[in-house]
């Protein structure tokens, strides 16, 4: 009865009692989602382009982010940085492609996915090297400051990368639907074999598409880099996104938006409302526990494509 | 020349299928394992013992379990980690609620309960495959931690919250807790390694091994030759799970004597998996030279800079360490994907001929 009680019961009442703090929670969970959806953006873009399931993408917001700290360390102003931290990102498109993905076409996926690991590593001992391994504060001029709405306690930053977001998801949307090489890009994520047929550079579609995770990568690194510093641990939030992934599907972009923030309120909402019952921190868990739950009923995800076997 | 199978005629069955039909890979083998028992014991020190040999063959049984599942069964899996974890976690209540049982039992006993739980994380394979079930093994993986680290039972309330190997003994010698020899531990370790070995070579060449592979090269198409995918994924993730069960079990109290759950963190899980993939999918000989090259390969690299003389403060030498991994695995794999393995058998095939041309 006890169990019943702490489990279904008073988490609700607790719920019921202060709403105002119940929205908070949500905000900051719906924040903390639209993170983990940049993050999983830059999985999905190269996932559906090239079947590969970029390991990397974690160490490539670290990097990124620890370029444009790096830059500005040295006295670049801010919008030549990020243009230079966007060239040093669609440089490494170049080279990941050159070097790693061209021998290793038609391997399987299990090969390339390892590959990815050993470029995860690389990434981060390049990262670290060139610009250092203490923690970097990055001041790039967001405004932070908390305001009220209703009681409900807001801060102008989390708003802010909303925002951000939102409006990558935009132009991401206009990038894939409007212009050609959108056009081409979901070719090539429909059929490799066909979009080859009808003369598209499978090789350019594949730089390109890491480009867009590279600077995907950037923006995410900014956002995680301004709110908490920039890090090592940065990298270790690619494995948080993986649930993201499941849950939105792995080919879908609305996919992995609305699975982040289903993730980041989910998280926080059994952390703080159902976290005492089972002896706190479960955020670590969580996620991946409602990802494999979500699993059974629907192995395709939210908005994933149908898997049809043949034989 | 020297390795001619010419000659070598068989002429029973039992000779056709044995597990090594050419004397020569028997004669290797034999002398392989003489040296391993009877030279190295005696002419390792300390050091090498405890650091690198003793790792290296707890790390293959693990890489073996895990490449039954992933390399014969085709079920990717990230959750090495938190299988074995069970398995130490296991060992420990067992051994300290029942002292009289002897250690080796209760390493296989604990194997068996990590079995146990393998099969419980193993029913979302039914349904999912590819990178989806590996990211469900990662719940597997940071629930069981969680579980371990919150739940004061499993390490008997310790107010350090780690789990210490007692002192146990085997035949009236130390073989577990802060008195045991390195060599005890190492001949130890190299036992179950053998012995395990060798069962998995056999169960992957019979029924069951087969239908492993059936599963993994296509499923549906498995199922239509009579191959039920229930059982055979629910015991490739037992068998697998025992296997690295075991190892957790062996990585705790024969090598690092005391362990918190982060010993067994994601990390350790990506490092099977390397050994698994860089040896080679679907082959335990390969298992165990990824093995080897995955735990020599970081000790290598951390004594190189002293080797030559050249100082180098810890944290870049660190990170030119995560270089170097990072891509020396992108090279094996762009160069062999199919790992070590591969590399054996291609000069296997060019000493048959060595050195005439023809």
């Amino acid at each position: 009865m006890d169990l019943v009680n702490v489990l279904f019961i008073a988490p609700f009442l607790d719920m019921a009692d202060a709403p105002v703090f119940l929205a908070e929670v949500v905000i900051s969970g719906v924040l903390t989602g639209v993170m983990y959806s940049l993050v999983a953006l830059g999985f999905v873009l190269i996932f559906k382009a090239s079947g590969v399931f970029n390991f990397a993408q974690g160490a490539m917001v670290l990097f990124a982010a620890l370029t444009l700290v790096g830059l500005m360390e040295r006295g670049v102003p801010v919008w030549l940085a990020l243009i230079g931290t966007a060239a040093v990102m669609v440089a490494l498109a170049f080279v990941i492609e050159r070097v790693m993905l061209r021998p290793l076409i038609n391997q399987e996926g299990i090969i390339l996915f390892m590959a990815t690991i050993g470029l995860d590593f690389l990434l981060q001992g390049v990262g670290q090297i060139a610009w250092g391994s203490n923690v970097k504060v990055l001041n790039i001029g967001i405004p932070n400051k908390s305001f009220e709405v209703g009681g409900i306690l807001l801060n102008e930053f989390d708003l802010f990368a909303a925002l951000i977001a939102a409006v990558l998801v935009g132009v991401l949307a206009v990038f894939f639907q409007k212009t050609a090489i959108g056009r081409a890009l979901r070719a090539v994520a429909d059929d490799h074999q066909a979009a080859l047929a009808v003369g598209i550079p499978l090789k350019t579609i594949w730089v390109i598409v890491w480009s867009v995770a590279g600077i995907v990568a950037l923006v995410a690194g900014i956002m995680w880099g301004a709110k908490s510093g920039v890090q090592f641990s940065l990298s270790l939030i690619a494995l948080k996104s993986l649930p993201v992934l499941i849950l939105g599907g792995f080919t879908s972009i609305p996919g992995a938006i609305i699975g982040g923030l289903i993730i980041g309120v989910g998280e926080k909402i059994a952390e703080i409302y159902w976290g005492p019952a089972f002896g706190g921190a479960i955020e670590g868990w969580f996620a991946y526990m409602l990802a494999l739950v979500f699993l059974l009923f629907r192995p395709q995800g939210l908005f994933g494509e149908r898997i049809i076997e043949r034989v | 020349m020297l390795y001619r199978e010419a000659g070598q005629f068989k002429t029973s069955y039992a000779k056709d299928q044995a597990v090594f039909p050419i004397i020569q890979d028997r004669w290797f083998i034999a002398l392989i394992l003489v040296v391993a028992y009877g030279v190295v014991p005696f002419v390792a020190n300390e050091y090498w013992l405890q650091a690198v040999l003793i790792p290296f063959l707890i790390f293959a049984l693990a890489a073996i379990g895990l490449n039954l599942l992933t390399g014969y069964a085709g079920q990717l899996s990230l959750g090495t980690g938190a299988f074995m974890a069970v398995g130490a976690y296991a060992t420990y209540k067992i051994t300290t609620a029942f002292p009289e049982i002897n250690i080796l039992v209760v390493f296989v006993m604990s194997g068996f309960v990590a079995a146990g739980v393998g099969v419980v994380f193993g029913i979302p394979s039914l349904r999912i495959k590819g990178f989806y079930l590996a990211v469900a093994t990662l719940a597997a993986q940071f629930f069981i931690l969680w579980l371990f680290n919150k739940v004061g039972w499993f390490y008997n309330d310790n107010p350090s919250g780690t789990i210490t190997a007692p002192p146990r003994t085997f035949l009236g010698i130390m073989v577990a807790g802060p008195e045991a020899t390195a060599e005890v531990r190492y001949l130890i370790s190299l036992t179950f390694l053998v012995i395990f070995a060798l069962l998995a070579k056999n169960l992957v060449r019979g029924r069951i091994g087969r239908s492993w592979m059936a599963i993994r090269d296509m499923d549906v198409a498995a199922e239509i030759i009579g191959i039920r995918p229930l059982q055979t994924k629910l015991l490739a993730f037992a068998i697998s799970s025992f296997y690295c069960g075991v190892a957790g079990a062996m990585f705790v109290f024969l090598w690092l004597g005391s362990a918190e759950t982060e010993a067994f963190d994601i990390f350790v899980s990506f490092q099977v998996l390397f050994m698994v993939i860089i040896g080679g999918l679907g082959s335990i000989l390969g298992s165990i030279l990824g093995a080897a090259f995955i735990t020599l390969v970081p000790i290598f690299l951390t004594n190189a800079p002293a080797l030559v003389n050249l100082p180098m403060p810890t944290d870049l030498g660190k990170h030119i360490e995560e270089i170097i991994f990072g891509g020396m695995i992108i090279f094996f794999l762009i160069v062999e994907p199919n790992g070590f393995a591969r590399l054996w058998q291609i000069a296997k095939e060019k000493l048959r001929r060595w050195p005439f041309p023809y």
